[in-house]
C-alpha cells in the first residue's frame, strides 16, 4: 500500500446505517449455523407436521393443526428469541465479541437494538414458514390480526430479556446447557403441543403462568377461538417482558 | 531529547500528548494490578514494556475506556474514556489480546463488517491484501491459525482510519515472518502519522518499534524514555578489543573523555568502559593506528533494554 493509506480520518458510520449492518450480519450469521436452524426451524416444522398427522396427543375437538399452529408459534418465538438468543451472545461474550465491539463506533444500545432486529427478521422468516406448512395441513386462523403481532411482540421482548439475562450472567457453556434445558422442559409443560388441561389441575394453572404457556394459550384463543385480546395471557407476558429486561439491564456484563 | 529510531522517518511532534495516565490505581478484589501509574505518550510508537502480570493490560485496556480507574485520571486523545467513550471510540483502534470475532464468520466478512461501522474505512480487499488474510478463503474464525487470528485483529483496529492505535501484544505467537510483517506495518501506520501504544515483553521489540518505551514493573512505570536513552541512562557500555600486550593505557585514556575507564583484562585482553558512541570508537581506532596496533575482535556491547530491565526490577523479562 502506498504512503498515506493508514492517513487518520476517523468517524463513526451514521448510526441507522451502523444498526441495519449490525443487524443483517448477526442475522447471517445465524442463519447459517446449523445447530440454530435445527432449534428455529427444524425442530418447530417437524412438531407441527408430525403432531398435526399421527395421532399422538389428544389436542381436544376440532382440527389438530387448529390447535397445535399457535402452539408452535409460539415455540418459534422462544427458539429465536430465547434459546438460540441467549446461546449465541453467551458465546460472543466469552469470545470476547461484544467487548470489541464495546470499542467500536457502535454504541451498546444500537448492538442491542440490532440484535433485537436479528430477531425479528428470523421471527418473520419462521412465522411465514410455519404458516404456510400449517395452511397446507388444514389450518384455518381466526381472530385478529393484530392481536396476533401483539401477543408475538410481547413474548419476544420477555424471552429476549430472559435469554440476554442468562447469556449476560452464566458462563457460555452453562448458558448453552440451560437454554437447552429450558426448551425442552417448556415445550412439554408449555402448551406447545400437550394442553394445559392434561396436568393435574393446580400444575395446569401454575404453568399457565410461564411465558411460554401465556403466548401459546394467547394465541390458542385468538388464531383457534377468535377470541379478541387475550387480557390476562397479555398481562402476564407484560410482566415477564419488564422483569425479565429490567434485570437483563441490571445484571448483565458485556466480558 | 527524542532521537529518531531505525525507520528514518522524523517524528512529527504536536504540543498535546495522545495519552496522559496520571496516578492510576486499578484494583481487582484485593490484588492491585496497576499501583500509582503515570504515563504520557506523544505521537509516534509507544511501547508499554514489561514482563507478564506488570499491568500492561489493565493500563491499555483502562485507556481504551473498558476499565473505570480506582483512582487518578486517564485523557486519550484528550478525552475521557469512559465519560466520553461515545466520542472516543470512532478515534481509536483496538486489537484485543485475543478473540472479538464471531467464532462462526468468516475473516473477510468481519473486517468488512468492521469497515461498515466507520465513515471512512481503509479499502478492505487492500487491507486483506497487505495482511496476507486472502489465504484464509471461506475458514470461520475458530479454524483460523493463531497467526491468522492475530493478524485479523489487527486489521480490524486500524480499518477505521483511527488516529491511536492501541495494539495488545500484537506479536504474541507469532512466527518470526508474521512477526516482521507485523513490524512493518506498524512503521507504515507511524508513517502515515497514526500513533501507535502497544504492549510487548519482547525486548527487542520495543527496541524495534518504539520511539519510547515505558518500562512497567508491579503496576508502575520504572523508566521511559527512547531506547536509545534508556539504554544509555545509567549504565554504561562497553568496548573490547584484542592487540599486542602492555599497550599504554594512560595514553590512550588521555585522549578519551574523562569517565572513560580502561583495562588490560589479560595481556593483549583491553576493556574500555564509559559512554561508547561513534566518536570514542573512532578516537580508539585512531590511537591504536597512530601506535600501529591492530585491534583485533573490536566489539562493543551495547546495554540492551533486557539490561536495563533487570537493573530497575531485578527480574527476568521473560520470567
Amino acid at each position: 500500500m502506498r504512503t498515506g493509506t493508514y492517513a487518520p480520518k476517523p468517524g463513526a458510520a451514521p448510526v441507522g446505517r451502523m444498526i441495519a449492518a449490525q443487524a443483517a450480519f448477526e442475522t447471517r450469521l445465524l442463519l447459517r449455523n446449523g445447530e440454530q436452524l435445527l432449534l428455529t426451524v427444524i425442530i418447530p416444522s417437524l412438531l407441527l407436521v408430525l403432531f398435526s398427522t399421527v395421532d399422538v396427543v389428544d389436542t381436544g375437538d376440532g382440527e389438530p393443526v387448529d390447535f397445535l399452529a399457535p402452539g408452535i408459534l409460539a415455540l418459534a418465538v422462544m427458539s429465536t428469541a430465547f434459546t438460540g438468543q441467549a446461546i449465541a451472545t453467551g458465546f460472543e461474550r466469552r469470545y470476547g465479541v461484544l467487548k470489541r465491539l464495546g470499542a467500536s463506533p457502535l454504541p451498546r444500545w444500537a448492538l442491542m437494538t440490532s440484535k433485537t432486529l436479528a430477531v425479528l427478521v428470523t421471527e418473520v422468516l419462521q412465522v411465514v414458514l410455519l404458516a404456510v406448512i400449517a395452511l397446507a395441513l388444514g389450518w384455518s386462523p381466526h381472530g385478529n390480526p393484530l392481536a396476533v403481532l401483539l401477543l408475538l411482540a410481547l413474548g419476544t421482548a420477555a424471552f429476549s430479556g430472559l435469554g440476554l439475562l442468562m447469556a449476560g450472567t452464566l458462563k457460555a457453556e452453562a448458558t448453552l446447557a440451560a437454554a437447552n434445558l429450558v426448551f425442552l422442559l417448556l415445550l412439554v409443560g408449555g402448551g406447545v403441543v400437550v394442553p394445559l388441561s392434561k396436568f393435574p389441575d393446580a400444575v395446569g394453572a401454575a404453568l399457565g403462568w410461564l411465558p411460554i404457556s401465556a403466548l401459546s394459550e394467547g394465541l390458542r384463543a385468538v388464531l383457534q377461538d377468535g377470541a379478541g385480546l387475550p387480557l390476562a395471557q397479555v398481562g402476564i407476558l407484560a410482566v415477564w417482558a419488564v422483569a425479565a429486561l429490567a434485570a437483563a439491564g441490571r445484571f448483565f456484563r458485556w466480558e | 531529547m527524542r532521537s529518531t529510531p531505525p525507520g528514518e522517518i522524523p517524528r512529527p511532534t504536536p504540543p498535546e500528548p495522545v495519552l496522559q495516565v496520571r496516578g492510576l490505581i486499578k484494583r481487582y478484589g484485593t490484588k492491585t494490578a496497576v499501583d500509582g501509574l503515570d504515563l504520557t505518550a506523544r505521537a509516534g510508537v509507544t511501547a508499554v514494556l514489561g514482563p507478564n502480570g506488570a499491568g500492561k493490560t489493565t493500563t491499555v485496556e483502562t485507556c481504551e475506556g473498558y476499565r473505570r480507574p480506582d483512582a487518578g485520571t486517564v485523557r486519550v486523545l484528550g478525552l475521557d474514556p469512559v465519560r466520553e467513550a461515545a466520542a472516543l471510540r470512532p478515534r481509536i483502534g483496538v486489537m484485543l489480546q485475543s478473540g472479538g470475532v464471531y467464532s462462526g464468520a468468516r475473516a473477510d466478512e468481519m473486517l468488512r463488517h468492521m469497515a461498515k461501522l466507520h465513515a471512512h474505512p481503509l479499502d478492505v480487499d487492500a487491507l486483506i491484501e497487505r495482511l496476507g488474510l486472502g489465504s484464509c478463503g471461506r475458514t470461520t474464525y475458530r479454524r483460523l491459525s493463531g497467526g491468522q487470528q492475530q493478524r485479523l485483529a489487527l486489521a480490524m483496529a486500524v480499518v477505521g482510519r483511527p488516529e491511536l492505535v492501541f495494539l495488545d501484544e500484537p506479536t504474541a505467537g507469532l512466527d518470526p515472518q508474521a512477526r516482521r510483517s507485523t513490524w512493518e506495518l506498524v512503521r507504515e501506520l507511524r508513517a502515515d502519522g497514526v500513533s501507535v501504544v502497544l504492549t510487548t515483553h519482547a525486548m527487542d521489540e520495543a527496541e524495534q518499534l518504539a520511539d519510547d518505551v515505558a518500562i512497567i514493573d508491579a503496576g508502575r512505570v520504572v523508566a521511559q524514555g527512547s531506547p536509545e536513552e534508556l539504554c544509555r541512562g545509567g549504565a554504561e557500555n562497553t568496548l573490547r578489543f584484542t592487540g599486542r600486550s602492555g599497550l599504554d593505557l594512560a595514553s590512550l585514556l588521555k585522549a578519551l573523555p574523562a569517565e572513560t575507564a580502561a583495562v588490560e583484562l589479560a595481556p593483549g585482553s583491553y576493556r574500555l568502559t564509559g559512554t561508547v558512541d561513534p566518536q570514542l570508537l573512532a578516537t580508539v581506532t585512531s590511537w591504536c593506528a597512530q601506535h600501529g596496533v591492530m585491534p583485533d575482535q573490536l566489539s562493543v556491547e551495547r546495554h540492551t533494554l533486557e539490561d536495563v530491565f533487570l537493573e530497575l526490577t531485578g527480574k527476568e523479562l521473560r520470567a
